[in-house]
């Protein structure tokens, strides 16, 4: 079976991909975290419900940066292939 | 094969020489023409419109005020000179929401081009620089030195990552929705599969995560102009 360097690479760049999107990871349990304050704050106060979704969603999009970051380093590791 | 070549790719259509540097006219461009094109009308229209407008409005009267209402209230909660910046921000949020939603048409949007939306942090960029030293005048330099001088390197990196993480959340998320959509469109050479379900997918990528994400933009412009003040 011949692996040439070119095709070693082309697998760990795959591998790498699968390992930058664990960043995934921080934003589900923040926008989980934020989804249920807000789902709680709803509970208590259903009157301020418009300004309590508008609020969650901006963070929500705010806390997404961090795993977005992991996908920009997955997606330039499969497609841009800096490395081969 | 079950893996089709998926096709989301920025594509160049001509190419120039200029200065020894080869450029090229990209979709991306096009895109943006079309968007720009668009806008340009429905501002004509919305014109020639409030031109005759009446106290009772009817039909498209309505949809202009209720975008500019929209807008002009969004600017007024938000900052302490609404006055002043509401017209970059109406700017703004239309281009922004246009480009976003052009991926309905089957155009590849604008704004999944790192080109197009560093360009838009790096305008908010000057525009917070800018208004920090006209606000605070020294102060604005002196807050790089709090709370201690050896704060200094970091409070730098914090300002100049403030445009970066700006485009790259916009960018990232388009980009995410343009990959899926391709993806769904090119790896399986089934017809049912593309008959109901893109429905869903358009949905979700392009109408609530454009809307969410123009909306996002605009606010953080808003806030961070509004700190330095």
């Amino acid at each position: 079976m011949g692996i040439s360097g070119q095709d070693l690479i082309y697998a760990c760049s795959a591998i790498g991909a699968g390992l930058a999107m664990i960043a995934g990871i921080g934003p589900g349990v923040g926008q989980g975290i934020a989804a249920g304050h807000g789902a709680s704050a709803v509970g208590r106060n259903p009157g301020a419900k418009g300004d309590i979704t508008t609020t969650m969603l901006l963070g929500q999009a705010v806390a997404e940066t961090t795993g977005l970051y992991g996908l920009v380093v997955a997606f330039i590791l499969m497609f841009v292939k800096p490395f081969s | 094969m079950i893996l089709c070549e998926a096709d989301f790719a920025i594509k160049g259509l001509v190419n120039y020489q200029m200065f020894g540097h080869t450029f090229w006219l990209t979709s991306t461009h096009v895109s943006m023409i079309i968007v720009t094109v668009v806008l340009l009308i429905f501002a004509f229209a919305a014109n020639r419109c409030m031109k005759k407008a009446k106290d009772v409005p009817t039909g498209f009267q309505n949809v202009v005020e209720i975008i500019v209402e929209m807008l002009g209230n969004m600017v007024k909660t938000n900052m302490k000179q609404p006055k002043k910046f509401m017209n970059y921000i109406g700017t703004l949020f239309l281009f922004i929401l246009i480009c976003n939603l052009s991926g309905l048409l089957g155009l590849r949007g604008p704004t999944a081009d790192y080109g197009v939306t560093l360009c838009l942090g790096l305008i908010t960029f000057c525009l917070i620089q800018y208004n920090g030293i006209k606000c605070q005048k020294a102060g604005h330099f002196k807050a790089l030195f709090e709370p201690i001088p050896l704060f200094f390197p970091i409070n730098l990196i914090g300002e100049i990552a403030t445009p970066i993480s700006l485009s790259l959340r916009l960018f990232a998320n388009m980009l995410a929705g343009t990959i899926i959509m391709a993806l769904w469109y090119g790896l399986i050479p089934l017809v049912v599969v593309k008959l109901g379900i893109p429905a869903f997918l358009h949905a979700y990528l392009d109408l609530f995560s454009g809307c969410i994400q123009t909306y996002v933009f605009c606010m953080l412009t808003m806030v961070y102009v509004d700190d330095k003040m």
